[in-house]
């Protein structure tokens, strides 16, 4: 059986997650490969929740298939699909079943998926959801009731980087700071001294201590990628130089190279000590990412 | 709608009327199935005004106002320009040829821009 | 006010099918600001209907009318007294609050929505509209130096932004419009108030109009 995440936060020097993106459909053959795949080389297995609001196989069940397989599931939920009580429902379900962390998320608009017309819940923001998960935490529901069989998670909620402007995002992050938080898992970066700002910025912020500090990764594999995501996928912005570098490389060799310049970005975080460790989002290229971390020397 | 349905032409006074006027006078030939309305700006024309002609019959609608920069009122014919741009997309909504609608910019001489505008949307008429 | 804006001729033609003699309705109040269905905009769709039932050879007569505020059942009757017996059906360019007052009134006449009513906003120019006012009942203004983030934050979060928020301060949904939690922040760091904006704010209150919304008021 894996080792419980938070015990891992604690004591472990580099710290590195990725994520099981799950598919659309009931044929989990795919998600269990990954799963058996990663379970091992990683200290915890985020599973992603209607990712950029397209309609997929659920969160809660892939973390269901990991404890299963014995891996280390953290239950991503958003607040766009679910009220407040589907989701302390969910998450008392999620608490029975062993799965025993969860990422606080405000959740993609609508608009980013497939099911355009669908009405966005938004019953709760981020904030109010990690504030939900203590006061489950502490024994009771969010009215106040008490629970029979209560539940006791490890949090966490993510943080935007490379947000522009900045500012607002920093106020809100103090917010979840000051909520409690066990860990964050950061939005795609690739400039290591926008990381090192934000690091910066994170250590004159309050209550933060115990608090470990992921760096979201998101390998890219081409330029169309990079520029696509750049457009289209909110909070992302991959740099100029690094679309130039794998644009260069000869067809064919993409995936090495994309490969090599995650691998370099995670040595640097990790050589310089730059934060706690490294969130890995291979959206879809999952397999990848053994190698990956190979590269990276980890 | 017939094929040599009517041409209703709005004249400004200061501009397209006096052009008209002086292709008469000049004995310039030019389709007669044209009903001349002699308005005092290009900018009095409403949206309604275009509807109704095609309503009570037009085939097609001018609306003729003075060169942009000259509007004696100013913004006038800016404001008909607009408008029929507007009054096209109502008229294509209801499967009318927005063709069938058109803003054109005259000075107080020119007698054969007017002829040849009204011989223009006599043609487009025919065609359809 | 409401803002509203006509459905596409094609969908009224539609809903019209079969009817030979009905009644367009404007209101005077705020659908004729936001030109969507005051007296002008009724007599352009008259025509527009006439023009494309003469096209397709079907009979159609249109009968206009307007009244002042659709809603308001007294100055309803006024206006239309007799009128509503010489038609079928009846077309609606008020507001949804307008349509159901006239469906109400005339209760065995079919009524037609012309309009689809879409928020309560201002005009930030001439023919520009924007959405100001979710009409939640639980007004959050004060704390937001008078911006809602219920209808402007396309989430409507109360500790915003999100993280999707794009380069510039822009949404996540819309790269034309702006964060609405950007736009707070710049707004109370004007005010010297940022201390608002740290605050957390709890779950909004979803219940605190229960739909069909009712209000009691006295007169003063």
């Amino acid at each position: 059986m894996a080792r419980p995440f938070r015990e891992t936060l604690k004591t472990k020097d580099f710290i590195v997650t990725a994520e099981a993106g799950p598919g659309k459909g009931s044929n989990i053959a795919k998600l269990v490969e990954h799963i058996e795949l990663l379970k091992d080389r990683v200290d915890g297995l985020n599973v992603t929740d209607n990712q950029s609001a397209v309609m997929r196989y659920p969160s809660l069940g892939t973390c269901l298939l990991i404890k299963e397989h014995g891996g280390e599931p953290v239950l991503q939920i958003t607040c766009r699909d679910r009220n407040r009580l589907a989701i302390q429902a969910d998450l008392l379900f999620a608490y029975s079943r062993g799965i025993n962390n969860v990422l606080c998320l405000t959740g993609d608009a609508i608009d980013t998926g497939d099911h355009k017309e669908a009405k966005p819940v938004f019953d709760l923001d981020s904030v109010q959801l990690i504030h939900l998960v203590h006061t489950l935490n502490s024994g009771k529901d969010m009215v106040g009731n008490e629970l029979d069989g209560g539940v006791d998670f490890c949090i966490g909620a993510s943080a935007t980087p490379s947000a522009d402007p900045i500012e607002p995002q920093l106020l809100k992050f103090q917010k979840k700071l000051d909520a409690g938080m066990d860990f964050i898992q950061t939005q795609a970066v690739y400039d290591m001294d926008e990381l090192k700002r934000f690091m910066e910025n994170f250590h004159k912020m309050d209550n933060i201590d115990g608090v470990k500090i992921l760096a979201g990764i998101v390998p890219i594999w081409g330029a169309k990628m990079a520029r696509y995501m750049n457009e289209n996928v909110p909070g992302i912005y991959v740099p100029q130089y690094l679309i130039d570098e794998i644009d260069q490389a000869p067809k064919g060799t993409k995936a090495a190279k994309g490969i090599e310049m995650t691998g370099r970005l995670i040595r640097q975080i990790k050589e310089e000590k730059i934060c706690d460790g490294v969130h890995v989002m291979a959206i879809g290229r999952e397999e990848r990412v053994p190698a990956i971390l190979e590269a990276a020397g980890i | 709608m017939e094929k040599d349905g009517k041409i209703i032409a709005f004249c400004c006074a200061e501009s397209a009327y006096r052009a008209a006027d002086r292709a008469g006078r000049l004995r310039i030939r030019y389709p007669d199935n044209v009903r001349v309305i002699r308005i005092p700006c290009a900018g009095r024309v409403s949206v309604l005004h275009i509807l109704k002609a095609f309503e009570k019959g037009a085939a097609g609608v001018l609306v003729m106002g003075c060169q942009e920069g000259a509007c004696r009122h100013l913004t006038g014919n800016i404001r008909a320009k607009e408008r029929v741009k507007y009054a096209k997309d109502l008229l294509k909504e209801v499967g009318i040829n927005g063709q069938r609608v058109k803003m054109v910019n005259f000075g107080p001489d020119m007698a054969q821009k007017f002829a040849r505008e009204i011989e223009e949307m006599a043609e487009k008429i025919k065609e359809e | 006010m409401i803002i509203a804006a006509r459905k596409p001729l094609e969908e009224i033609r539609n809903m019209l099918a079969g009817y030979k003699r009905i009644l367009v309705v404007g209101c005077g109040t705020c659908v004729t600001i936001c030109w969507a269905g005051g007296e002008k905009e009724v007599g352009i769709l008259s025509s527009q209907l006439r023009l494309a039932s003469s096209k397709d050879g079907n009979e159609l007569s249109v009968m206009e009318a307007v009244v002042e505020r659709q809603c308001e059942k007294e100055m309803v009757i006024e206006e239309l007294g007799d009128k509503v017996q010489e038609v079928e059906a009846i077309l609606s360019m008020g507001c949804g609050a307008g349509v159901q007052t006239m469906a109400e009134l005339f209760e065995e006449k079919p009524i037609f929505p012309a309009l689809n009513t879409t928020f309560i906003g201002m005009p930030e120019k001439e023919g520009l509209w924007l959405e100001m006012c979710g009409a939640c009942g639980d007004c959050f203004l004060d704390r937001t130096g008078g911006i809602c983030p219920v209808v402007r934050c396309a989430k409507g979060l109360l500790n915003g932004p999100c993280g999707g928020t794009r380069k510039g301060g822009k949404c996540e949904i819309d790269p034309e419009k702006d964060c609405a939690w950007v736009l707070i922040y710049r707004r109370l760091e004007k005010q010297g108030r940022l201390a608002l904006m740290r605050k957390y704010y709890e779950p909004k209150n979803y219940r605190a109009v229960k739909r069909p919304g009712k209000i009691e008021a006295l007169e003063a």
